[in-house]
């Protein structure tokens, strides 16, 4: 078993319309020394073994749906879950 | 010769085209769920209409991608046939990749709906050919990821291949090069953000969308 947690934002060329309202709202707060916000996607997997790597399935859950590779990047962290006894 | 106008769960403009398709064109409209695996034989085109579909969960289109319904339309766009995607309808061929690029959220993030100034940039398409060329129309838009992009390397092939059919006058969401609508290098799909089917009868405000349909109808009957 495994537990997968994905991270997508857009990528570092494109404006993130969302990090940047956040950023402002952030900066009304008085925290004026806010550079810079990314607000992304975070998923959480659960995966049952198999003989495929890990690695593969989920590279391509992230280019084939997770992510618009068009405009957003990923990274994952892969866990995997020891059973007990 | 029957126009098919696909619906999602979540699709809420397949109506607008159907009601023009039929009192406008005077064609032969049908509806297709997403659930069928194949388009009607006697489909001439195919119409992807606006709406929310999937509930825009993950990203617009990215779910509708997957509905069984696509890979018949993969095939029918693939053999040269015309495909139009409207708003929504846009999103999904971006997704499915029949469309190079995608669409963002709005630059301001503010929904969007207004009456909207274009300019015809290519009319030699297969839905552009009853306008003329760099002529100012009007659609309404109506969207909240509606900001296209592309990359630099895709851009520059869109205009080499004469691939950029319309742009705002007013660019109103951020889009890349003012791009409101695009065809496929072949120039049989076109994904366009504003909705000509709402611009189709005087008593709404305009007829310049109707130009588009009529552009598709009269390639066809040139056939």
């Amino acid at each position: 078993m495994y537990n997968v947690k994905v991270y997508v934002t857009y990528k570092a060329s494109i404006l993130d319309p969302q990090g940047e309202a956040v950023k402002m709202a952030l900066h009304r707060l008085e925290f004026t020394n806010v550079q810079a916000v990314t607000q992304g996607k975070y998923f959480e997997l659960t995966i049952t073994k198999t003989t495929q790597s890990i690695e593969e399935q989920v590279e391509k859950m992230c280019t084939e749906l997770l992510t618009n590779t068009n405009m957003e990047s990923y990274r994952y962290e892969i866990e995997e879950l020891t059973t007990e006894g | 010769m029957k126009y098919a106008v696909i619906r999602f769960p979540g699709s809420n403009c397949d109506w607008d085209m159907y009601y023009v398709l039929r009192d406008q064109l005077k064609v032969e409209p049908i509806f297709v769920d997403y659930r069928e695996t194949n388009l009607p034989i006697d489909v001439v085109a195919v119409i992807v209409p606006g709406g929310f579909s999937y509930g825009d969960y993950l990203r617009s289109g990215a779910i509708a991608r997957f509905a069984p319904i696509m890979e018949d339309i993969k095939k029918f766009a693939e053999a040269g046939n015309p495909v139009l995607g409207v708003c929504n309808g846009f999103q999904i061929l971006t997704e499915a990749h029949l469309l190079p690029g995608g669409l963002r959220k709005n630059q301001h993030l503010e929904f969007i709906c207004q009456q909207q100034d274009l300019f015809v940039q290519n009319n030699q398409t297969t839905f552009s050919n009853q306008f003329k060329p760099g002529e100012k129309v009007m659609m309404p838009v109506a969207h909240g990821d509606g900001n296209y992009y592309c990359d630099d390397v895709t851009l520059q092939q869109l205009r080499t291949h004469n691939q950029i059919v319309l742009t705002y006058s007013k660019n109103p969401n951020g889009s890349v090069a003012d791009i409101a609508g695009i065809v496929n290098e072949q120039g049989n799909v076109m994904g366009m953000m504003p909705h000509p089917e709402r611009a189709s009868e005087l008593v709404l405000g305009g007829t310049d969308g109707l130009r588009l349909f009529q552009s598709v109808v009269t390639r066809q009957l040139q056939k």
